[in-house]
């Protein structure tokens, strides 16, 4: 029976109630938000309320209703207070829309009173007589600091282990990427560290950048005015859901075209039928794996055809053949539009062939992208890409053959141009230099699967649920922390010294100390020592921008649970300790690197990180402009306004690559078939394509929304979309939970028959914390460490029938049906 | 026939949001607000109102209805199958609000596949599974209404198990 939440009336925000500046912390779109808090004991009226609005008529479509999941009760200085989270109508990103996600903000906060998300940790908590013991800030730090200084100096930094968030929103933010990159990049220089979502410290889109365009170059606005959205490997009403709903809608109903490219019919496709008519809806359904060969015949059909904008070309990009030549670290060569033609010429009949879609189609969506119109103007096309091929089969050529086509038809820097990745989180990255990584970076899953590694720092990621190769790297991390924890077991009682070295000995024999920072107690927290509880966005300031680099301060409206902290000022706190013990080791030289961390606030991160490189920028002035911020780079402060810059390159100059001569670099994006090691092999010995996908109705791996009622009732195990036919074949119903295995491990799921699925391509929801999906990922990464998640194949078997609880849920269609 | 004029009529109201004020003041007196001096109640209220009767109802045929009032329009539906939450001899009457709880469009039932469908993004909700939404925007599942049958087969609502789009309160 589906959840019903039994509420039929909610308190009213009064009108003199707290308004505060909120971005969403969930997806990269960045939708604004106004909090409202009052206090327990008073109310407004029907008449009389923060929305200013007759709340005793029924509103009509599009009107402010305050829903169950908008409201919770939540501490505000010490306070019970009231809370309303509801959608801005004056910010410009979602002009007052909600996603299933965004619009439980305030439900997903934690609250003693209503009891939601008491999963959330409220203290710190060390590995102590068999259990992790709460204990205070001071005691689990110190145990931090004294096993980690004792670790590296006696080695080296490279024996600490970092996984780090490095985007914005949820926990992340500019102030948090600062304190840890302070701590990792300036007081140490890690190099052994990787990143929330993929196995290294490296850039998911190497080849934009080198090609000197940054992947967050247009506007929203420019889906608004284009002739044309090319999606590729994207699906954005369910991941960028109001980028779609209140962006590429208008553009959709402005005349605009749109070609998705993806094995995978998705919502979002059926939408745009919907909203454009499936005249103006082009679904290329491309064998997996197989776009940069689409992408290169589109190239040559424009090439050929004399649609390229050659002013553009011949002012923005690189003219003189080879720039760059194909290299370890530097998987495939860099140059002028001839030079690259030379790899990429791929005619349109060979693409149908290997892509498996109708050559006719390809023509079609090489019209769609460049044939100029009737009246010979140039056509406008948005470009975007995201999980498909950024974690696709051979991620640096294939973006690399995606980017070539926009700089070849003049679409980057223009206004209904862009070609840009959607985007997963929202960015707030600023960290010292990275250099020091190296490139190619270590793969530090195999590090620590090869025994590499002494000191686990993990911040924010739960590699148990999202990285690949899970399984075994599951299977080695239990065993190498669990020696850990029966050495501080057999040391109990003992002193802090005798702790810590019983704790270095299991180190130096195969074991691995784990500290983990989170916000709750993750899957990958199982493994920890010390877990150190985090705040996220709404418990703390926070600075973000989202996929058109629109700069905002989403403001603290409520305090942490319990003595949770930002992660900036957790870093200050592990930095100072350090600098503590280092001095009484006899460090002292070492001990002064770790100076400089005597933030009290986020906003003193801030101010030491970030705007230290853009001092225009305060919290006050972001304050002032409100949750439609500033798109970034800040330029200028006049008028006691923020000027930014809508749009990347419109001077057509290109500097992400860091080249003097500011010209564009083409790709020279040769096939070579399946790229990361193992996937042909796997490919011909299993039945199915097990493909990686995303729901809107969860964020990231569901680590709040496993917590969240309504969500675990409509999907109590992760869904397996499946053809009916394939499903028949195996004697499977609808919700049976079936195993999908092959040789690097298993995982379970229920099975959600889906008429548009294609016979043996399934498609399983990412992240479960009930049913990882990495674990029958292989570990092939391309040459810079860029896993391909997304191709897996295996066989399928059925483990139960249905649960009562899975019997309940709906297996109709997600597909809209008027 | 009157049905479908009902649910065009509806649309149009809703659709234009502001415009139903008007229209909608008048009727809201089912209510049955308390007087002012009583102590309001822990819970709200619900008036109890004759939908139908049993007979006036066919097999997958979509009757409109207004529950609480007028200005909250919903359908009534047998479904020929015992669903969890049915009423009525055959356990397989239901009714639900059809305004869609993410933004308050006026949705459409499709009978072929039995879900409610909302036109402003693309919702949609199984009415066979207690109004759970397939996939959408929402962050509920849709108000179902609370049926009781009596011996004359008149079909009464009583109740809703989720705050209805567009108010504060489910009774007004
Ligand atoms: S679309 Fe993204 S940013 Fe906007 S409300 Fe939804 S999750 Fe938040
Ligand atoms: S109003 Fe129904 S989906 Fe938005």
């Amino acid at each position: 029976m589906a959840y019903k939440r039994q509420i039929d009336r909610l308190p009213i925000p009064p009108a003199d109630a707290k308004v505060h500046n909120v971005t969403c912390h969930y997806c990269i779109v960045g939708c604004g938000y106004k909090a409202y808090t009052w206090p327990r004991n008073k109310q407004g009226t029907l008449k009389d309320n923060a929305f200013g609005i007759d709340l005793g008529q029924q509103q009509g479509a599009d009107g402010t209703w305050l829903a169950p999941a908008m409201y919770n009760v939540v501490q505000q200085d010490g306070k019970d207070v009231h809370l309303a989270v509801v959608p801005d109508p004056d910010c410009v990103v979602n002009s007052g829309l909600v996603s299933i996600r965004g619009g439980r903000m305030a439900e997903n906060r934690p609250s003693r009173v209503t009891g939601t998300q008491q999963q959330r940790l409220t203290d710190p908590m060390v590995w102590r007589n068999g259990t992790w013991q709460p204990t205070s800030w001071d005691d689990a730090l110190d145990l931090v600091a004294r096993v980690t200084a004792r670790v590296v100096t006696q080695g080296s930094e490279d024996d600490l282990v970092v996984s780090m968030f490095d985007h914005g929103g949820s926990a992340g933010g500019y102030e948090n990427t600062w304190g840890t990159g302070k701590l990792y990049f300036q007081s140490m220089k890690v190099k052994n560290c990787r990143i929330h979502n993929r196995p290294a410290y490296n850039s998911e889109v190497h080849s934009s950048r080198d090609m000197g365009v940054g992947e967050l170059n247009y506007s929203y606005s420019d889906y608004e005015v284009t002739d044309t959205i090319v999606m590729v490997g994207g699906n954005s009403l369910e991941t960028q859901t109001n980028l779609f709903l209140n962006h590429m809608r208008k553009g959709l109903e402005n005349g605009a075209k749109f070609i998705s490219v993806d094995p995978r019919r998705t919502v979002t496709i059926n939408a745009a039928e919907e909203i454009a008519g499936k005249d103006n809806v082009l679904h290329l359904a491309i064998k997996p794996g197989t776009d940069m060969v689409l992408f290169n015949a589109l190239l040559t059909h424009i090439v050929d055809q004399g649609w390229t904008d050659d002013e553009f070309i011949k002012a923005s990009t690189f003219q003189g053949g080879e720039a760059v030549a194909e290299g370890t670290g530097q998987p495939a060569g860099l140059g002028s539009l001839d030079y690259a033609m030379q790899s990429c010429r791929t005619t349109t009949a060979e693409a149908a062939e290997i892509c498996g879609v109708p050559e006719a189609d390809i023509i079609k969506a090489a019209e769609w992208i460049a044939k100029p119109k009737e009246d010979g103007a140039r056509r406008k096309c948005v470009t975007c890409y995201e999980k498909g091929v950024i974690w696709g089969n051979d991620n640096y050529r294939t973006i690399g053959a995606i980017v070539n086509v926009s700089l070849a038809t003049g679409n980057i820097g223009r206004e209904g141009g862009g070609c840009c990745r959607l985007g997963g989180h929202q960015e707030g990255y600023y960290r010292p230099s990275d250099a020091h990584v190296g490139r190619p970076p270590t793969y530090i899953d195999q590090l620590l699967i090869s025994g590499g590694g002494k000191v686990y720092h993990v911040w924010a990621c739960d590699h148990y649920k999202t990285t690949l190769n899970a399984a075994e790297f599951k299977r080695v991390l239990n065993r190498r922390s669990q020696m850990v924890k029966d050495a501080i077991d057999a040391a109990a009682g003992g002193s802090r010294e005798e702790l810590v070295d019983a704790i270095v000995s299991a180190v130096n024999a195969g074991g691995i100390f784990v500290v983990d920072v989170d916000i709750i107690h993750s899957q990958i927290g199982q493994t920890a020592h010390v877990i150190l509880p985090a705040a996220e966005s709404n418990e703390m300031n926070l600075t973000s921008m989202n996929g058109e680099r629109r700069l905002r301060l989403s403001e603290k409206y409520m305090d942490p649970p319990g003595s949770a902290k930002p992660d900036c000022l957790i870093a200050a706190g592990i930095a100072r300790h350090m600098e503590r013990v280092l001095r009484e080791m006899g460090e002292d030289a070492y001990a002064d690197q770790f100076k400089g961390y005597d933030w009290e606030t986020e906003e003193d991160a801030f101010m030491d990180g970030y705007a230290q490189g853009n001092p225009e920028v305060t919290y006050e002035r972001l304050r002032a402009m409100g949750n439609n911020g500033v798109q970034e780079p800040v330029v200028g402060y006049e008028d006691g306004k923020l000027i930014g810059t809508p749009r990347l390159y419109a001077d057509g100059k290109f500097d992400r690559h860091g080249r003097d001569d500011k010209k564009a670099l083409f790709c020279a994006a040769g096939w070579r078939g399946w790229q990361a090691p193992g996937k042909a092999q796997e490919q011909a010995s299993h039945k199915f394509w097990i493909n990686n996908v995303r729901a809107n109705i969860f964020w990231q791996n569901q680590f709040l929304d496993q917590d969240n009622d309504f969500i675990q009732d409509r999907f109590p195990y992760p869904f397996i979309e499946m053809n009916p036919d394939d499903m028949a074949e195996l004697g499977l119903n609808a919700g049976d939970l079936i195993e999908i295995h092959n040789e690097n491990g298993a995982t379970q799921g229920m099975a959600y028959p889906t008429d548009t699925a294609q016979r043996g391509q399934v498609a399983m929801v990412f992240g479960s914390p009930s049913g990882s999906q990495g674990n029958v990922v292989n570990p092939g990464v391309n040459e810079l460490v860029l896993p391909d998640y997304k191709h897996t194949w295996g066989n399928i078997r059925k483990l139960a029938d249905a649960t009562p609880q899975a019997r309940a849920v709906s297996f109709k269609s997600k597909e809209y049906k008027a | 026939m009157r049905c479908k004029k009902m649910v065009d009529v509806g649309r149009r109201q809703f659709l234009r949001g502001g415009a139903l004020a008007a229209a909608g003041a008048a009727v809201t007196t089912v209510a049955g607000a308390p007087a002012q001096a009583t102590p309001a109640n822990a819970q709200v209220d619900y008036p109890s109102s004759r939908l139908a009767n049993i007979a006036d109802l066919a097999v997958n045929e979509p009757l409109d209805i207004e529950y609480p009032d007028a200005d909250s329009p919903g359908v009534l539906l047998k479904l020929g199958t015992p669903v969890e939450g049915g009423v009525g001899p055959d356990g397989d009457i239901v009714a639900y609000s059809v305004l869609c709880p993410h933004k308050g469009y006026y949705m459409g039932y499709n009978a072929e596949d039995r879900t409610l469908n909302c036109p402003g993004h693309f919702s949609r909700f199984d009415v066979e599974a207690g109004g759970q939404q397939v996939w959408g925007h929402a962050t509920q599942n849709l108000p179902q209404f609370t049926l009781r049958v009596d011996d004359k087969g008149d079909i009464y609502a009583e109740g809703a198990s989720d705050l209805i789009f567009g108010r504060p309160s489910n009774v007004l």
